[in-house]
């Protein structure tokens, strides 16, 4: 388990320098500069702003000096925004998209591992038509189309919601349900799946001789190992929550990391975009790692095979 | 009761007794009436986006500022968009890139995907272990976000948009193929073929591949949504195709914006965007059933 462990740690480092090394050389080999919209500018300026960044110096050097402040945990100062660092602005951001993915992934595992566990219980009933029905739009109908359509539908027609904004508690729900609906839908697949190859075998068959109701025999024995396959989703789900969180933050203007995202690539905001990806890219393989020791805790089988 | 060699070919009943794969798929796959309703679809979306724009009496860049946005009618069927434009034309020619983003894409996937998978099962060992740790290590890579980050900076460019998308689609086509080749190679008539001395490229197209055609081609359905979804999110984002022309995700994203007054602009992308992408996910749930025999068995 440890050799394992060390192994996955040592690769997503690996993984983490090509994802900063690349970024960073991309990044400046992209016609235009931070400062190259702001008119204006006058060479002279131009260049005390360059030499105030460090962007004067050769390239190599630049690239060392912000492995070393990384190192420091230090992401550097914004160019776009004056006298503010990165670090301040993920701090201000995150904790709004954070939000938002966490309740959109529970909306996604309460939705999905229910109508997925109906849908194994009642096999080949209305029930499980209904949630293969649910599940095939979910993955068929993205969520930018699912946003303006229920925006259209709840806000503006019926008035519920406001259309967009992040305010008040009900600002949350439209967002959440939105981006959790695109995961629902595997979700209950796999939970349907998992289910299903559990409730089949012996030691359900004897809990069931034992006289153990059906809701215990669900909640107590089945769901620790249906519920495998849905472990093993985690991972990528969140990396598609956190993206998919671009768009939702797009529609209902909610001032979270992914609109800032897409914003600081359009300005050249160097140091933001480095700091951005780097986050996302440090989320997404520590969600991985976690998931991949969980699933190895869970099923002795996927960790022998290792 | 035999038949005589030079006899006239048999009837077709019997041809039909040793029917091939393809043939016991095509006839489950026609059972299936879902994977059917999604072939008929396709088929239909696919013809009219071809042919429609040539039928109709309005080109895609054609503006009626006067007219503005107009509600569907007789004129103008599913309305105009506010500078005037036919949508249904607009909606078409949109449908072309959509598609063809979607196929070209998918087929940058495919062929890296094969190609790698294949090396890497066939070859094995240290060079298989090699390959798919790269594997491995592009699959925790955030990609979507470096997608994002090329568009944005050498956007405008349609060439660039089927590479990247293709370069993030291949990697699991490639585990698919590697497994599957693992499986094949250890086969006898993989034995016999080197037995009679073929080359190893011969022996992986000519030999391996065709028999594991089965998985390739559902999971190549399966990765034309996925293109699809990835195309329409990053013109959504703004990042993808560029005005005057226009995919769905860019009908879909200037719908949205102008949804409040008009809604026609929104509804009609969004349920032909959904409709295709419905129809491509039956289909390929439909022939992993009837291609893919072991996984069909839940």
């Amino acid at each position: 388990m440890f050799r394992f462990i060390t192994s996955r740690l040592l690769q997503s480092l690996l993984a983490l320098f090509l994802v900063i090394t690349a970024t960073f050389f991309m990044i400046r080999f992209v016609p235009g500069g931070p400062f190259t919209a702001e008119k204006a500018v006058t060479p002279e300026i131009l260049r005390n702003l360059e030499a105030h960044y460090g962007l004067d110096r050769p390239l190599w050097r630049q690239y060392l000096d912000y492995l070393v402040s990384l190192g420091r945990g230090d992401l550097g100062p914004s160019f776009k925004y004056p006298n503010r660092t990165v670090n301040e602005i993920i701090g201000d951001k995150l904790p709004v998209s954070a939000e938002l993915g966490a309740l959109a992934l529970a909306f996604a595992l309460v939705i999905g591992i229910t109508l997925g566990t109906l849908a194994a219980v009642y096999r080949n009933t209305w029930i499980d038509y209904v949630a293969s029905t649910f599940g095939m739009m979910g993955i068929s109908i993205p969520t930018f189309v699912v946003g303006p359509l229920l925006v259209l539908g709840l806000a503006i027609h019926l008035g519920w919601f406001n259309a967009s904004g992040w305010y008040g508690p009900a600002d949350r729900v439209l967002p959440a349900i939105v981006l959790g609906f695109a995961y629902a839908a595997p979700v209950s697949r796999l939970t349907r799946g998992g289910m299903l190859e559990i409730l089949g075998q012996d030691f359900i068959r004897t809990a069931r001789a034992k006289g153990a109701s059906e809701l215990r025999i669900i909640t107590r024995h089945a769901l620790r190992g249906g519920l495998l396959p849905v472990v093993s989703f985690l991972g990528p789900a969140v990396a598609g929550i956190l993206t998919g969180s671009f768009v939702i933050e797009t529609i209902f203007q909610i001032p979270g990391i992914g609109r800032e995202f897409v914003n600081s690539a359009f300005n050249r905001d160097y140091t933001l975009v480095l700091g951005t990806v780097i986050l996302y890219a440090v989320l997404i393989m520590a969600l991985n790692l976690v998931v991949d020791i969980v699933q190895a805790w869970m099923n002795p089988k996927v960790r022998l095979e290792e | 009761m035999s038949v005589p060699a030079t006899a006239t070919l048999p009837a077709p009943e019997a041809l039909e007794q040793g029917s091939s794969l393809g043939h016991d798929a095509w006839l489950r796959l026609r059972k299936n009436q879902l994977a059917v309703f999604g072939l008929v679809c396709l088929a239909v979306v696919a013809v009219l986006c071809l042919v429609g724009p040539w039928l109709l009496p309005y080109g895609y860049e054609e503006q009626k500022l006067e007219l503005g946005a107009s509600p569907p009618g007789a004129m103008h069927w599913l309305g105009t968009d506010t500078l005037g434009r036919d949508l249904l034309v607009r909606l078409l020619y949109g449908g072309r890139i959509s598609l063809g983003v979607g196929l070209a894409a998918t087929f940058v996937a495919l062929t890296i995907g094969v190609v790698y998978g294949a090396v890497a099962g066939f070859f094995g060992g240290k060079l298989d272990a090699v390959l798919m740790r790269i594997v491995d290590i592009m699959y925790s890579l955030p990609f979507p976000i470096f997608v994002i980050l090329l568009m944005v900076f050498f956007g405008k460019n349609i060439i660039l948009l089927f590479v990247a998308i293709g370069a993030v689609e291949w990697l699991t086509m490639a585990r698919i193929v590697r497994s599957q080749v693992m499986a094949v190679k250890r086969m006898e008539f993989i034995e016999a073929a080197r037995a009679l001395g073929f080359g190893k490229r011969r022996i992986i197209f000519r030999h391996i591949l065709p028999n594991i055609l089965g998985p390739i081609i559902v999971y190549t359905t399966l990765t034309i949504p996925a293109v699809m979804l990835l195309e329409a999110f990053l013109s959504f984002l703004g990042l993808g195709v560029q005005p005057p022309m226009s995919s769905w995700g860019v009908l879909i994203k200037d719908g949205a914006e102008k949804m409040e007054e008009f809604s026609w602009l929104l509804v009609f992308p969004a349920a032909l965007f959904s409709l295709t992408l419905f129809s491509l996910n039956f289909l390929g749930d439909g022939l992993r059933d009837a291609l893919d025999v072991r996984s069909s068995k839940d």
